[in-house]
């Protein structure tokens, strides 16, 4: 039996559309995990990596951040906050949201550093605020970029979540660990590609956002 | 008025940008700061609007020191222009224009009416009004960022290298337009840039200045070529100052020969009777006065004079609007030495030699001096 077999024999079953254990309630808590875990990174790393972008200071501190949080191995720090908290959604929100503030928090930072320096002058130039500086005419130039950093977030996210079963939570990775647990391949196999749908989902998710908010001035000209 | 009292900026380095510069920058006309790069022209501007805050001294507008003045306001009340246009790529043209409106709290409808009055000012075609900014040429970006200045109205516009980026043929034709609008507008301008031809073309007054920060001459343009304050400006304006410096004098002065100017449907007697012994060569007119070229009157046959048989006048000049440099550089490139003088209509309205060119650069340069100490 090949793979495909796996995923058409995970899909066609009747039994695995509805219930606790089905496809729709284990996809709505992946999400639901997903973005809870995507907006506490980005109201972390957002804010920060736009106002350091901005006034040009604490790249070096925040490359080294960046550089720590990412040599932390999501599955040993779930272990360790498991065994500090005790079971529950935070011990496993906290390692997704260690694992997306880097990417969120450098690229933004960064983007906000590559902006054209010539109109942000003329804003200044002309009377704008700061904060009208960072928003009116910084934000739109990086948003491109900005959010490419949080889509590369979002997938990471998208594909960790998994863990969350590790801790008796559901999601996705409740088939992927049941599935090995009853060595019941077809189980695995599915759970694993619902997971690669919802990364291409994710994508497709954040493609219509940048069609949406980034304006066709610098969509084009970037 | 803008006044600029004994200003120092000196970095946190120790490097000094402008050294005890003082300058009394005139109402309504345009200023233009000239030196090599280094001399502190940006910094100096760039203090007016407090982008850079002096280490010492002060500058006052209209008599109010700027530093008492909250900062924001004062840059609305000062348009910017800087090179390049720093346009905002993500707003369509009508919107980076309607910026400062916008910022003084007017509403969208009125402030997009008004940029679409100055894209017309400023010869933008109002179809442009939704693109954005990358989809505009060089030339026209630099417009938009003109018109973006001039948006609220403001009695000063401060203008930082406006024209550096742009090939030769647009910097012309921006600054053609920039003397236009000035005429219109009479706007307080504040010009830098490191082009003295730029600076002797656009400035009421001149500042020149050199590295270090320090001011070495300022005077008015025409001052500057006839009298530079020393070496260093004298250099900086170049060899050929003397030729100009002719831009500022009238082409009225010449006296026009009349004779020997015959149509191209001329007789044999009038060929004979205009020619004379001073002017070896006639020049042949159209039916309807304009110039086609010269010839000696030998070559003339009365009733087929031909256009391809002339030789070329090189350009005429505009008797009366053109100045004596166009009029000297007429002469020299017609191969007769004779320049071609027309009317507004481009009709021929006689000829001048080299030599009466001369002879009037002459007298100017005489009247110039005793203007000079008139004035002194």
């Amino acid at each position: 039996m090949n793979v495909l077999n796996f995923i058409q024999a995970f899909f066609s079953d009747g039994s695995h559309w509805h219930g606790y254990d089905g496809i729709p309630t284990r996809v709505a808590e992946h999400i639901q995990y997903s973005l809870q875990a995507l907006a506490i990174a980005a109201a972390i790393g957002l804010p920060i990596g736009l106002v350091t972008g901005h006034y040009g200071r604490g790249g070096n501190t925040l490359a080294l951040v960046a550089t720590g949080s990412r040599s932390l191995p999501t599955f040993g720090l779930l272990v360790l906050m498991v065994t500090w908290l005790g079971f529950g959604l935070t011990p496993v929100m906290i390692p997704l949201v260690v694992l997306a503030i880097p990417p969120v928090l450098v690229t933004t930072y960064e983007a906000v550093r590559s902006v054209d320096p010539s109109p942000v002058d003329a804003a200044r130039g002309m009377g704008m605020h700061e904060s009208r500086i960072l928003f009116q005419v910084e934000l739109p130039g990086a948003l491109p970029l900005i959010l490419g950093g949080l889509r590369s977030a979002a997938i990471q996210i998208v594909s960790t979540a998994t863990i969350a079963a590790y801790v008796g939570l559901g999601g996705l990775g409740r088939y992927i660990i049941d599935g090995l647990y009853q060595r019941n391949y077809e189980k695995v196999v599915g759970g694993a590609t619902l997971v690669a749908l919802m990364a291409l989902v994710t994508i497709g998710v954040f493609w219509a956002i940048s069609r949406i908010t980034v304006s066709p001035g610098v969509r084009r000209s970037g | 008025m803008i006044r600029i009292d004994s200003v120092t900026k000196r970095y946190p380095d120790g490097t000094v940008a402008v050294d005890r510069l003082s300058l009394e920058i005139p109402d309504r006309s345009i200023t233009v700061l000239v030196g090599p790069s280094g001399c502190g022209k940006t910094t100096t501007l760039r203090m007016i609007n407090r982008m850079v805050e002096p280490s010492e001294g002060a500058i006052t507008l209209d008599g109010v020191d700027i530093s008492r003045q909250p900062v924001n306001s004062l840059r609305r009340s000062m348009g910017y222009v800087i090179q390049n246009a720093g346009l905002f790529q993500h707003r369509t043209i009508v919107d980076n224009i309607a910026t400062v409106p916008r910022l003084l709290g007017w509403n969208k409808a009125r402030a997009r009416s008004r940029a679409r009055e100055l894209m017309e000012r400023v010869g933008l075609d109002g179809s442009l009004a939704k693109r954005y900014p990358y989809q505009l040429s060089g030339g026209q970006q630099q417009r938009v960022g003109v018109a973006r200045a001039l948006a609220a109205d403001p009695p000063v516009l401060l203008m930082d290298e406006p024209f550096s980026a742009v090939d030769p043929i647009v910097r012309k034709g921006l600054q053609e337009e920039l003397l236009r609008i000035q005429d219109e507008l009479g706007k307080t301008i504040v010009f830098v840039t490191h082009d003295i031809d730029e600076a002797i073309r656009l400035g009421s007054m001149v500042a020149v200045m050199r590295t270090g920060g320090r001011l070495a001459q300022f005077a008015p343009p025409a001052e500057l070529l006839s009298s530079p304050a020393d070496t260093f400006v004298e250099d900086f304006l170049g060899v050929d100052r003397g030729i100009r410096r002719l831009s500022f004098f009238t082409s009225e002065t010449l006296e026009l020969e009349k004779t020997p100017i015959v149509a191209v449907d001329a007789t044999a007697e009038q060929i004979a009777s205009r020619s004379t012994s001073e002017t070896p060569y006639l020049l042949v007119t159209g039916l309807d006065g304009r110039p086609l070229g010269w010839s000696e009157p030998g070559d003339l046959v009365a009733g087929d004079i031909t256009p391809e048989q002339l030789l070329s006048y090189g350009h005429p000049f505009e008797y009366g609007r053109d100045s004596l440099r166009a009029a000297l550089d007429a002469a020299v490139l017609s191969p007769t030495g004779w320049a071609v003088a027309v009317d507004g209509a481009g009709r021929a309205a006689g000829v001048v030699s080299q030599q009466t060119i001369g002879e009037a650069i002459r007298a100017a340069h005489a009247k110039g001096l005793t203007d000079a100490k008139v004035a002194g």
